[in-house]
């Protein structure tokens, strides 16, 4: 029974150790929860009447929040850099090592943690959405795409994060690296049409990794045709994942060595 | 339950050697590029038996981390061997790791959470289950005096506190009597904390622990251990009982005003204390009539060499000073 525990006891572990971490830091946890939800409210009274979507969409609210749901996935997902960074800091990952712990199940706890607390954000950005006359009419399958989709980028933006957690040097720089990823969503689909911005952005706006998420979260929310949008969207939340996987395992390595 | 688990700790270590805990054999290491890169420590050994507490004491960057991370599996040497509780500490690193714990020089703990819930998330990432987990850091809460504390977060604790959680935390899941690695454990506590530190040690070794602690104070080193290892500058300075260190620069020391440069130079070897400005060198004694009479007539039988003597009572940090500056002076390997 004092034998060597799984992978999966170990991951297990590491995320209520997570989770109970951001309930003592609750006050993070919470601003990074309101952000998305200040953003949406600002952008849909204050800047929504000058935008221009188009004629198929009712109001900016049915526009807008797909993007804010990407928005709030990418702000709570940051906050894993800050707490890999705060462990790498410490002597904890020493003692973990001493317990034959090895770097994944320790990431992967981070990024459980990242998950639960995103699900958590994004029930909450809903929930104000509805309040303020978003009214989504996804079919069935369609709710599980835009699920689907959602917790794709929400893990492989975690472990994004994980390894950009592991790379800086100090956590204030960690949460300053972050913030670039927080503003991947300007130059997309998420808050104005593509259309509407200067040609030489189009082809990022296009083909960066947001667009696709964007537009397969507001055709499935609004069951509007939306293509192989979710497929490009998943394909591409696979490829972060793995790139950050394989990076963060060499990264813990040399950080530990 | 610490029963079952030091049985199976017996059974584990079979493989160990005349009872030998600790063992490592001419670690080198270097930081930075291979050739121009720093290099921390050039051919270490040393040994600890079964339920001794030995001591690395050397001043800052003398290697002592190094070493002691190594033997922790958690770095790897350049070359030379190290073996502990019968495990080679890189093949075999898994074994290594489930016989010891390390206390390093940061507290290993999370600030955030209280000290019951630091100890029960190590015991179960040492596979405890949960039940088992609530009673082990109940009883090491109880062992370490930290119960009052159980339900604050670690961020509120002293530093003494601190230090016997962390204790506590390496002990969590280990199978008693185990090997404990502490490095510089009492480094940044007041006295009192200290005092109540090396108390906690000693009741490990009394259980049969075998401890290799870090340290800059001679006399943590004096007061804990039954043996010593001098580093300095990555190499064996000088390796003893605390009393055969002693006695090497003694707790005297005394000082001959030689005649002429011929004279200085034939005994310099001997001594502790170099002054060549004033031809002055310093002999270790124990500060006896007999003993300085003696050390008198064999250093100038002829009555010529010493022009004058003072007897000083050398410090525990002279004896440290003397015993890593003079492998700087005197390059020769002891």
């Amino acid at each position: 029974m004092s034998d060597a525990p799984g992978l999966l006891t170990h991951a297990t572990v590491m995320t209520g150790r997570s989770l109970l971490i951001s309930r003592r830091n609750i006050d993070a946890v919470i601003t990074s929860m309101m952000l998305p939800i200040m953003l949406m409210l600002i952008f849909v009274y204050f800047f929504g009447g000058a935008i221009d979507t188009g004629t198929q969409y009712d109001s900016y609210v049915m526009y807008v929040v797909p993007g804010v749901l990407f928005l709030c996935a990418g702000f709570g997902s940051a906050t894993t850099a800050v707490a890999v960074s705060e462990d790498m800091k410490g002597g904890i990952i020493d003692r973990f090592r001493t317990l034959d712990i090895g770097g994944m199940p320790i990431l992967a706890g981070h990024v459980a943690a990242s998950t639960v607390r995103n699900l958590v954000s994004t029930t909450l950005v809903f929930a104000v959405a509805l309040l303020i006359g978003f009214r989504p009419a996804a079919t069935p399958a369609g709710w599980l795409a835009v699920a689907a989709v959602l917790l794709a980028y929400i893990v492989a933006l975690s472990w994004i994060s994980a390894a950009i957690g592991l790379l800086a040097r100090t956590p204030e720089a960690a949460g300053g690296f972050t913030f670039f990823m927080s503003f991947l969503p300007y130059p997309s689909s998420a808050f104005v049409p593509v259309d509407s911005m200067p040609g030489w952005l189009h082809g990022f706006a296009d083909h960066q990794p947001v667009t696709p998420a964007i537009e397969s979260l507001r055709g499935l929310l609004l069951d509007q045709p939306v293509g192989n949008a979710p497929w490009t969207a998943l394909t591409w939340a696979a490829g972060i994942l793995l790139v950050a996987v394989a990076l963060s395992g060499v990264l813990f390595r040399v950080r530990t060595r | 339950m610490s029963t079952s688990m030091g049985t199976s700790m017996n059974t584990s270590a079979d493989g160990v050697v005349n009872d030998v805990m600790i063992e490592a054999d001419g670690l080198t290491k270097s930081y930075g590029k291979p050739g121009s890169g720093v290099r921390v420590l050039d051919g270490v050994g040393l040994r600890v038996a079964r339920g001794g507490i030995h001591a690395l004491l050397g001043p800052n960057g003398a290697g002592k981390t190094t070493t002691v991370r190594i033997l922790a599996t958690l770095t790897t040497a350049d070359s030379g061997t190290a073996r502990v509780a019968g495990y080679d500490v890189v093949a075999d690193r898994r074994r290594v790791r489930r016989a010891i714990s390390l206390t390093g020089q940061f507290a290993a703990v999370d600030e955030t959470l209280t000290g019951e819930e630091n100890l029960r998330m190590m015991a179960r990432l040492s596979g405890l289950t949960r039940t088992r987990a609530r009673a082990r850091a109940e009883e090491l809460l109880a062992r370490f005096d930290l119960t009052d504390a159980a339900r604050r977060q670690a961020r509120t604790y002293s530093g003494g506190m601190r230090r016997r959680l962390d204790l506590a935390a390496g002990l969590v899941g280990s199978p008693e009597p185990g090997v404990f690695f502490l490095d510089e454990p009492t480094t940044g506590l007041d006295p009192r904390s200290r005092r109540e530190l090396w108390q906690v040690v000693r009741d490990l070794a009394g259980r049969g622990a075998t401890v290799l602690l870090t340290t800059q104070y001679l006399e943590e080193a004096d007061q804990l251990a039954d043996r010593i290892t001098v580093l300095d500058k990555g190499v064996r300075a000088a390796e003893g009982t605390p009393e055969e260190l002693k006695s090497r620069v003694s707790g005297h020391r005394l000082d001959l005003v030689l005649s002429s440069r011929e004279a200085y130079l034939r005994l310099a070897g001997r001594a502790v204390h170099h002054s060549p400005e004033t031809l002055t060198l310093g002999l270790p004694t124990d500060g006896t009539a007999a003993h300085v009479r003696a050390l008198l007539d064999e250093t100038d039988p002829h009555r010529t060499d010493v022009d004058r003597f003072s007897l000083h009572s050398a410090t525990l940090d002279d004896v440290f000073l003397a015993l890593t500056t003079e492998k700087t002076e005197a390059p020769t390997h002891v």
